[in-house]
């Protein structure tokens, strides 16, 4: 582990000394709970309505295919007419878009924002690299399969997909989310060991805590 | 004085109305932003689901108490503001719990949300949101400044602080607007309002692309639900102190939206035309262009 996470007695700029222990100071350490639809038939259906009219997608470009969501925000492909929406911070989004090539050291980020969204959340896995690998197949520092280290929803196969083709992914993520399929994270919660498990099979400096709230 | 106790669920339906008045009109404006932007915009009714959506949302977690109270202070702000100022003139229903000093107590409300939204991302302890409120009150001060100039002109004028005698005196026709009766005024006071509306050129507080969105960085779910239903109603609210103040008021509910339209329409306006300015520029705008206004305002008055 780093030096400056480790577990340390530091003098303040004004001259007390105090102890830090970063790796639980700033985190939280309880590890997520399912958390099972809570109302009736009919307010759950309205609610999976509305949550899948109203998309937020985390604007986190993990690899290459990043660009092809760039259209989608301006004239020529539009997908704020479908409630299609970037959000620039984990916490407001609901639908994490793993855009190609998932690098190890990019994956720990992923992770760490994957964690900070709310449930219910969703991950679409853009691209061929995140269903086999794609072209990085025999890469030494890439993952080949995301669905190991994430509840992927919906995979848009292709290298790369056309916008054309994210919409038409995003269409079904919609009928995904209001036939009330939409439960990735409770997915994740419920194996959470599993896929800490590979996660950290991979990540080979592993310098946060296991959950981050 | 006694209290007539009709006016709560009189109030209660203003402030209905305003809310679905103030969702769908912003709907309409960002519409016509991403229209001006050649994009199709989003549906109309766009907010009303966001706002589901993120009520909807299962898990949040919170910071501590300013978190949770900061946008509470924020939505206090806008109702508050609404309800302390007539919503439609003559009218016994929509007069809400408007008083004789209400202008003063409406200056204090206008600022409120601002605060309490200071403290709340204050205490969200993410860097992005203590820059967003550092810009957002040195922007919001210096646009208050010349608003405020332009109210005390305004009081000056008609020698009153209730809202209703002012509208009152604008009555009668278009030339006894404030509009045309202390155009310096006015002019001052619309400069001002580009700056509270969180538009271009005066969005550098939320700025998407370089702070994640600033104050509200760390807000999700309720927190943020119970955000946009003030951003709803909040700049309905101070629009119509604007209205009353400036335009005429309004005596039915068909001229009022029409006036809040036109009025919103200026912010709008103004925003896809100008791209954004930097803090210290709009500090330095509000200085330079609608503080002079709004003292050569007071000394003409």
């Amino acid at each position: 582990m780093k030096e400056e996470l480790l577990k340390r007695w530091v003098k303040g700029p004004d001259g007390v000394e105090f102890e830090v222990e970063p790796m639980s100071d700033y985190f939280c350490e309880a590890p997520p709970t399912v958390m099972p639809a809570a109302y009736g038939k009919i307010v759950e259906d309205m609610f999976n309505w509305a949550r899948s009219e109203s998309i937020w997608i985390l604007g986190f470009g993990t690899g290459c295919g990043a660009i092809e969501m760039r259209p989608l925000m301006t004239p020529r492909f539009d997908a704020y007419r479908y409630g299609i929406q970037w959000r620039p911070t984990p916490r407001q989004a609901n639908l994490f878009v793993i855009s190609g090539y998932l690098s190890t050291k990019t994956l720990k980020r992923a992770i760490r924002a994957y964690e900070q969204m709310q449930n219910p959340k969703y991950v679409i896995g853009l691209g061929s690299c995140t269903i086999n690998g794609g072209m990085y197949w025999d890469s030494y520092n890439t993952i080949k399969r995301l669905d190991d280290f994430l509840p992927v929803d919906i995979y848009i196969a292709g290298c790369m997909p056309r916008p054309e083709a994210l919409l038409a992914g995003f269409v079904d993520m919609k009928k995904l989310i209001r036939s009330g399929k939409g439960e990735g994270a409770n997915l994740y919660a419920k194996n959470f060991e599993w896929y800490k498990a590979n996660q950290k099979r991979v990540i080979h400096d592993w310098d946060m805590p296991d959950y981050n709230w | 004085m006694p209290f007539d106790w009709m006016k709560i669920p009189y109030s209660l339906l203003t402030l209905f109305i305003v809310l679905n008045y103030g969702l769908l009109l912003g709907a309409l404006i960002q519409k016509m932003g991403a229209r001006a932007g050649r994009r199709y915009g989003i549906p109309i009714w766009q907010n009303y689901v966001d706002l589901i959506k993120n009520y909807s949302i299962r898990s949040s977690i919170t910071h501590g108490s300013m978190f949770y109270l900061g946008p509470v202070f924020r939505l206090s702000g806008g109702v508050g503001l609404l309800l302390f100022v007539p919503t439609i003139y003559g009218s016994y229903m929509f007069s809400n719990l408007s008083f004789a000093g209400d202008l003063i107590l409406a200056l204090y409300f206008v600022f409120f949300g601002t605060l309490g939204m200071a403290l709340g991302a204050g205490e969200s302890g993410h860097p992005h949101a203590a820059i967003g409120v550092t810009r957002g009150l040195s922007q919001v001060s210096t646009a208050e400044l010349p608003f405020a100039l332009a109210v005390f002109s305004v009081a000056l004028q008609y020698q009153t602080l209730s809202v209703t005698d002012i509208v009152a005196a604008q009555q009668g026709g278009i030339m006894n607007w404030t509009l045309f009766t202390n155009p310096l005024a006015v002019a001052a006071a619309m400069l001002a309002f580009l700056g509270t509306m969180m538009r271009p050129p005066f969005d550098v507080v939320i700025a998407p692309q370089e702070i994640p969105i600033g104050p509200p960085t760390e807000y999700h779910s309720s927190y943020l639900a119970l955000m946009q239903t003030n951003r709803a109603i909040f700049p309905i609210a101070k629009i119509v102190i604007y209205m009353n103040l400036f335009f005429g008021g309004a005596d039915n509910w068909p001229i009022f939206f029409l006036k809040v339209f036109v009025i919103y329409l200026w912010s709008a306006f103004v925003g896809v035309v100008f791209p954004r300015f930097r803090v210290e520029q709009s500090v330095r705008w509000f200085l330079v262009w609608a503080l002079p206004l709004g003292i050569l305002s007071i000394v003409l008055v």
